[in-house]
């Protein structure tokens, strides 16, 4: 390892001085023929950074290349061997490179091209995280469905991983491990459910006064204010449940004479609710804020009153965008992990009080992670399972969101959202 | 057309009222939410400024040949309820660095246990009886227990003894992280931008990259942490915890939000600056480097600066690939075991101990400090910079 270190070190400052020689001495030889009178088509530095380009680029291509290859197919290639051919590589490029300083070359041009490759490589790296996501995600879910039934995954309603850890340590056969989603599922919808119900009238009720009611003094305060509780990270929320709404919902379920659970779903669902807020209201303040004023002037010059302009005119022109809102906000909070974590229980209980404890999906994840288990087991692959699952939920969602705020873009001609 | 004058009147009154109830209905959220930020605040203060004070104690060190062997006897029995463990513990440590120490004594102020603190912070000690409480309020009335400003909060690492405990490896761990997440996430993301908004013909591809950044923007964070153990970790054979596996995988999260508010920046530069460097011969990377990006800097280090922000608040992920280790030194390294300031806090929640309830609730205002005054730096750095076109 440590040899690898020096020779990856050796590597760079060799091609770092190959770069070196090849700006100083093309800008050197471009002044020259230049200076002899011949006009060029481009200017020595460009000639220079050509230069310096056909003698990096491809020995860092080769190199990334060949380590790549290496780590992809477990191919042998001596690192040593592999950083030599690159760097002959640079020997090559810095010879040609001085080559093309010529009047009849185009070095801007030559520039302009690998800046251009060079740009469109990084755009790539998105498509590429997608597919990374997809790939590791899918390939080990396979591997769970090929221990478990996918049927029994999706429809059992029991979640019960038991010592599936045993068996992927050759000891026992897992047959007592159960991978029913069911349970998970329900936690994870009466959760969203809660939050939902917190989040969308407050959100949106916040976004109607400011649009339509607030002098821009409230709203210039209001605003941040709410953008600062988009910021709380996550973690924070979460102890925030788990401390002190908890205990709270708790006491008051004592009062009214029902038990409640300190890992009740009430608690993080209020909190989460409270946490998507922020990207409700934006949201809608935009799309309200979008919808042309022509439409209130025309509705209030028949006479009605500002109350009924909005509830029969301004929200059902919005209606796309504060749907689109609502689901980009249901995305989240399916999504979310921190909340859940902290504040809801860890014991799969499919039930409808929202006073017992209940378990989430992405809760489920992370103790699959946390675990002190073999990366093989049925029950850290199962993680990927649900992952998969939540991926697609929450992948739709956001696609028939942007499709409902295309629509109220082309209806209004808005350009902004 | 039956109603008459009154009835009409009545109805209109009554529409009033409904329109009015409709305002305040909705200051009313706008209050709610208000409310919530304003209960919210004062519980985390109210829960974590305690922590930044520290109870310590005066005694004597007597550093006697049996306190070589064992540090205890150091300390006057009375004292050794009351003084933390991890006093003791370095005694005889002291004394084979130091061998002259032998036969002395030493009167010092050191850290008072956790179960003392909390008792003076006036929370439940279950560990204490009757008689160490008598003899801690007559230490406090001789002036031998005071509390103090806690500096090993800010300068020592994570410790399973909560009056030993402290943020200071988190902090430098969620450094470590952050320079890797900002190494790859800005020039990846500023490049992408650029090469959408600037570069990229209207086709297909280029409309999929755009969709396919809009959904990254939302996938779930667990989601990257998932990605971040299969790929990076299990086949690009990345050290697990490191703080080079978890930047990287905060990368990826932030760079939609780079892209976009990037993207954001660039079109916000009016389109007479490109054709006027056109117009005098720029090839298109000219234009974009020379004129284009210098105009477009403020509003994209805005948008990372937030992004940035976003990151370091981000646990989940984190906690995926491994970095919710405990880490009691405080080491700047990229390859090995770290943790970050909301995995500390997450670590901290999971304690039982009542004292770790108000380190956690520290470690969160240290964490608001910071994001929100990363966020305010943010926001007037829009409005210094932000020009009107």
């Amino acid at each position: 390892m440590m040899q690898t270190n020096q020779l990856f070190l050796i590597f760079c400052s060799v091609l770092l001085l190959l770069g070196l020689v090849a700006f100083f001495v093309a800008r050197r030889k471009a002044t020259q023929v230049r200076s002899s009178g011949i006009a060029m088509y481009s200017q020595p530095d460009q000639y220079a950074w050509f230069a310096v380009i056909a003698t990096a680029g491809p020995a860092i291509v080769l190199s990334a290349v060949g380590a790549f290859v290496m780590l992809l197919i477990g191919a042998e290639i001596p690192t040593f061997s592999l950083l030599l051919v690159s760097l002959v590589l640079a020997a090559v490029g810095l010879a040609v490179g001085m080559l093309l300083v010529r009047s009849n070359f185009h070095a801007r041009q030559a520039i302009e091209r690998t800046i251009r490759w060079i740009l469109a490589s990084a755009a790539a790296i998105s498509i590429l995280t997608t597919l990374g996501i997809l790939i590791s995600i899918i390939g080990e879910a396979l591997n769970f469905f090929q221990m478990h039934s996918f049927w029994d995954f999706i429809t059992g309603t029991t979640w019960a991983p038991g010592n599936s850890f045993l068996a992927a340590a050759g000891r026992g056969d897992g047959s007592g491990a159960q991978f029913g989603s069911v349970p998970l599922f329900a936690g994870t919808f009466m959760i969203t459910a809660i939050a939902l119900s917190v989040a969308v009238p407050i959100g949106l009720l916040s976004a109607i006064y400011m649009g339509e009611y607030a002098p821009s003094k409230v709203r210039a305060v209001a605003k941040p204010m709410l953008e600062i509780l988009a910021g709380i990270p996550t973690v924070v929320y979460g102890f925030f449940a788990a401390i002190t709404v908890a205990p709270f919902i708790v006491r008051v379920a004592e009062t009214v004479g029902v038990s409640a659970s300190f890992n009740n779903a009430l608690a993080p669902g209020i909190v989460m609710g409270i946490m998507i807020i922020p990207f409700i209201s934006s949201l809608s303040d935009d799309v309200i804020n979008a919808v042309p004023d022509s439409m209130r002037q025309g509705s209030l010059a028949l006479g009605m009153t500002k109350g009924e302009t909005i509830r029969d005119v301004v929200i059902p022109a919005a209606l796309p965008g504060i749907i689109s809102a609502a689901l980009l906000g249901m995305s989240r909070a399916l999504g979310e992990t921190m909340i859940v974590v902290m504040a809801a229980g860890m014991r799969p209980n499919l039930t409808i009080n929202p006073l017992e404890e209940m378990t989430t999906v992405t809760v489920r994840i992370v103790a699959a992670m946390t675990g002190d288990l073999e990366f093989e087991s049925a029950e850290t692959l199962s993680a990927f399972a649900l992952g998969l699952v939540l991926f697609v939920v929450t992948l739709s969602l956001n696609l028939v969101s942007v499709l409902m705020i295309r629509r109220f873009r082309e209806k209004y001609r808005v350009n902004n959202l | 057309m039956s109603d008459s004058f009154d009835q009409i009147s009545q109805q209109l009154k009554r529409r009033h009222r409904k329109s009015a109830r409709l305002k305040y209905f909705s200051m009313g959220a706008l209050g709610l939410a208000a409310m919530f930020l304003l209960i919210f605040f004062a519980d985390m203060l109210n829960k974590g400024l305690p922590a930044f004070k520290q109870a310590m104690v005066n005694v004597e060190v007597n550093y006697s040949e049996e306190a070589s062997r064992s540090g205890r006897a150091a300390i006057d029995r009375d004292l050794s309820s009351i003084v933390s463990r991890s006093v003791v513990r370095v005694i005889p440590l002291e004394m084979r660095n130091d061998p002259s120490l032998l036969g002395t004594t030493q009167t010092r102020w050191v850290l008072a246990s956790a179960e003392v603190d909390q008792y003076l912070k006036g929370n439940r000690a279950r560990r204490l009886d009757a008689d160490d409480m008598a003899r801690i309020d007559s230490l406090v009335a001789s002036g031998q227990i005071e509390m103090r400003f806690n500096s090993g909060f800010f300068s020592r690492g994570d410790s399973k003894m909560a009056e030993l405990a402290g943020i200071m490896s988190a902090v430098v761990g969620t450094v470590m992280t952050m320079i890797v997440t900002l190494a790859i996430a800005f020039p990846i993301g500023v490049m992408t931008a650029i090469y959408l908004e600037e570069f990229a013909p209207d086709n297909r591809l280029t409309q999929l990259i755009e969709i396919n950044i809009n959904n990254l923007a939302a996938i779930p964070s667990i989601l990257f942490g998932l990605l971040g153990l299969a790929i990076f970790i299990n086949f690009f054979g990345v050290p697990r915890s490191s703080p080079l596996v978890g930047g990287m995988t905060l990368a990826l999260m932030t760079l939609p939000v780079i892209i976009i508010s990037t993207r954001t920046a660039l079109r916000s530069v009016p389109e007479s600056i490109r054709h006027a460097a056109f117009g005098v011969g720029c090839s298109r990377w000219q234009v974009v480097k020379d004129h284009v990006l210098p105009l477009a800097m403020p509003g994209i280090m805005t948008g990372s600066i937030i992004g940035l922000a976003q990151a370091m608040g981000e646990t989940a992920p984190l906690i995926i690939v491994g970095m919710v280790a405990f880490i009691p030194d405080v080491t700047a390294s990229f390859t090995e075991a770290a943790t970050v300031m909301p995995a500390q806090v997450f670590t901290w929640s999971g304690e039982p101990d009542r004292a770790f309830v108000e380190k956690t609730a520290g470690g969160i205002l240290v964490l608001l400090a910071v994001l929100i005054s990363l966020n305010a730096s943010a926001v007037l750095l829009r409005k210094k910079f932000e020009r009107r076109w």
